[in-house]
């Protein structure tokens, strides 16, 4: 069956960077638009994952292997973006991991994790 | 000093608060980490005034972290601009943990102090790492350390709202460091390369692709919201507002400036101002710097908190030291560097006098401060020289700065720019005098009891930036020296 619209070739190819795209705008909107603390940090989440995408897609060719010195391999992956993510991982999990324990904070403090509640409460103290 | 040592001083100057922090954690006692705070902040001090030395006697110095050669391993780089940021920040470091245990113990609770101080060290230790690291990567993972434990700093003030404010940069920051990698992650696939003065080797062959030009676009963004750069300030007043009155000091002296700093290394160090004719983002600045010095400093005269009303005042601050980026020129460079210099004095200064009348009258709002000019006449006094400075009196360091960003406008042609800065200058003129007004024009309700001055070791530091805004006011030759020789490194610099 031929398909009503042509495909063009690139976009099977660049996959991983539409859904770089589609990843970071979805959690980008999610950290702007709700009002939900903890749906914002799971929104920044996903943002920082977009990322982390982006550098192992760009590092990863057809073929290639892993940095293992062999005679046999021929095409290696360029293993340093990979390694890199790595520490970008480790620091989203700092900021996840403070973000929620400040929303801990500030559902003691406040009695909700609401953000529109937060800033009415903010305003009757002033 | 042994050969051996003085080699390692890079390295030192980031291990050093690294390996205290968790040493903090161990002791758990209030005065002793405190003491380690200032015994390690004194050190890089001294650190900082040897590596200056070093750069000035030998030339900019390349430290290869591991031994791993230059564009694969991490380097560290010192140049005559990195000196002078890290001297930059490490006096105000010092300075302000001198003054620090007093105003610490009365704002936060005892069991949680120590913390105060690993947080303390280990955003400093990201401070320092952003001004040494010779490498983009690098500089985003410093930038992480600097952002998450100031993020816990600010979350130490009494007030709920601290919870808040430190969530909000929280958010913002985060955004704007993974805008940062985000650009870096491009810049990487275009050239290869994470070093520094590799990729700017490398990028001018690709400089005019659409990939670099939205790295630029990215990179801009996301140091521009760490920087509290117009429109993207928000989440700064309150986090300044908030945050327990040292830490306001130490990183409204500190966090933003090494901001600027990491702006100017990837434009002018990276990018080269060849990248100014492919896409117009200094013109971009010019603008947005020009709404938040007027804009900024109008929203400053309305506001009733005193702390609030100098965090406004900081980011039109920081626009007067964009508007020096946007000249693309040595003399607005000179005048940037120079205000980075001189703001962190007067900024420092103007808040350690907030956390004095804070530690005093358990309030900073401007309307509780009447009749402090005759209570506490000392801090009060610093606060008056070091606000003619922020306004730009002659014979202050401010005069000296906003001087060398009007040369760097009129030498454009941008008169309009000029007059718009002085403009500015007026409102803080404006916003200053409503504190002044309050302190020593109004009686101190008989009611409310008399209060004394706050003891010398609070009085002293205050005292040593204030004599600072003064002494490099008038013997310019200094700071001047250094920061136009790091302008011209910076233009001359780039390929």
């Amino acid at each position: 069956m031929e398909l009503p619209i042509e495909i063009p070739m690139e976009i099977p190819g660049l996959l991983n960077y539409w859904i770089v795209i589609v990843l970071m705008m979805a959690g980008f909107y999610v950290v702007i638009s709700h009002g939900n603390l903890v749906k914002k940090m799971v929104g920044l989440s996903v943002f920082q994952v977009a990322v982390f995408v982006l550098y192992i897609s760009m590092s990863k060719i057809d073929g290639g292997s892993a940095p293992i010195l062999d005679d046999a391999i021929k095409q290696y992956s360029n293993p340093l973006p990979h390694v890199l993510i790595l520490t970008a991982i480790v620091v989203g999990v700092a900021t996840t991991a403070l973000g929620l324990a400040l929303i801990v904070r500030v559902r003691d403090a406040y009695g909700t994790i609401e953000e529109d509640e937060i800033l009415e409460q903010e305003r009757n103290d002033t | 000093m042994s050969v051996l040592l003085s080699a390692h001083l890079p390295a030192l100057q980031v291990v050093l608060p690294l390996i205290s922090a968790p040493l903090c954690v161990l002791f758990r006692r209030a005065g002793a980490t405190w003491l380690i705070a200032l015994i390690v902040s004194w050190a890089s001090l001294g650190i900082s005034i040897l590596l200056l030395e070093q750069v000035i006697a030998n030339g900019p110095i390349s430290y290869l972290l591991g031994s791993w050669a230059a564009p694969w391993g991490i380097e560290y780089k010192v140049d005559m601009l990195s000196a002078f940021v890290m001297l930059i920040v490490t006096s105000i470091g010092s300075i302000s943990m001198v003054f620090a245990p007093n105003s610490v113990n009365a704002e936060i609770p005892e069991d949680r102090i120590y913390l105060f101080y690993t947080m303390y060290l280990l955003t400093f230790c990201g401070l320092l790492g952003i001004t040494i690291t010779g490498d983009a990567f690098n500089l985003f993972v410093f930038l992480e350390i600097s952002s998450l434990s100031s993020y816990v700093l600010i979350s130490l003030g009494a007030e709920r709202n601290a919870l808040t404010a430190a969530l909000r940069y929280l958010i913002l920051g985060t955004v704007g460091a993974t805008f940062y990698i985000i650009g870096v992650g491009l810049m990487y696939q275009m050239t290869g390369t994470l070093n520094m003065s590799d990729l700017a080797e490398r990028l001018p062959a690709v400089a005019e692709t659409r990939t670099i030009l939205v790295a630029l676009g990215f990179v801009t963004v996301g140091i521009g919201l760490k920087l509290g750069l117009f429109p993207v300030h928000v989440w700064l007043p309150n986090a300044y507002a908030y945050a327990p009155s040292v830490v306001t000091a130490f990183l409204a002296a500190t966090a933003t400036k090494v901001a600027v700093y990491a702006l100017l290394r990837i434009y002018f160090s990276v990018f080269g101002t060849k990248i100014f004719a492919a896409l117009p983002i200094d013109e971009f600045l010019l603008l947005l710097s020009l709404v938040a010095i007027l804009s900024m400093s109008a929203v400053a005269i309305f506001q009733k908190n005193a702390k609030r009303l100098l965090a406004y005042s900081s980011v039109a601050q920081v626009g007067y030291m964009i508007i020096g980026i946007s000249m693309v020129s040595v003399t607005g460079l000179t005048a940037t560097i120079l205000h980075l210099f001189n703001h962190a004095m007067i900024k420092g200064a103007l808040f350690l006098v907030l956390a004095a009348v804070f530690f005093r009258i358990k309030s900073v709002k401007i309307e509780d401060m009447a009749g402090l000019g005759r209570m506490m006449p000392f801090s009060m006094a610093a606060f008056v020289v070091a606000g003619f400075s922020l306004v730009g009196v002659p014979l202050t360091v401010g005069f000296v700065s906003k001087w060398y960003l009007i040369l760097g406008a009129l030498e454009k042609g941008w008169w309009p720019v000029a007059g718009l800065i002085l403009v500015s200058s007026l409102l803080a003129v404006i916003y200053f005098w409503k504190v002044i007004e309050v302190a020593y024009f109004k009686e101190r309700p008989a009611e409310i009891g008399a209060i004394s001055e706050v003891p010398a070791v609070m009085l002293i530091p205050m005292w040593v930036l204030v004599g600072a805004n003064i002494y490099f006011g008038i013997n310019t030759g200094l700071s001047v020296g250094a920061a136009s020789a790091a302008a011209k490194l910076l233009i001359g610099g780039a390929p």
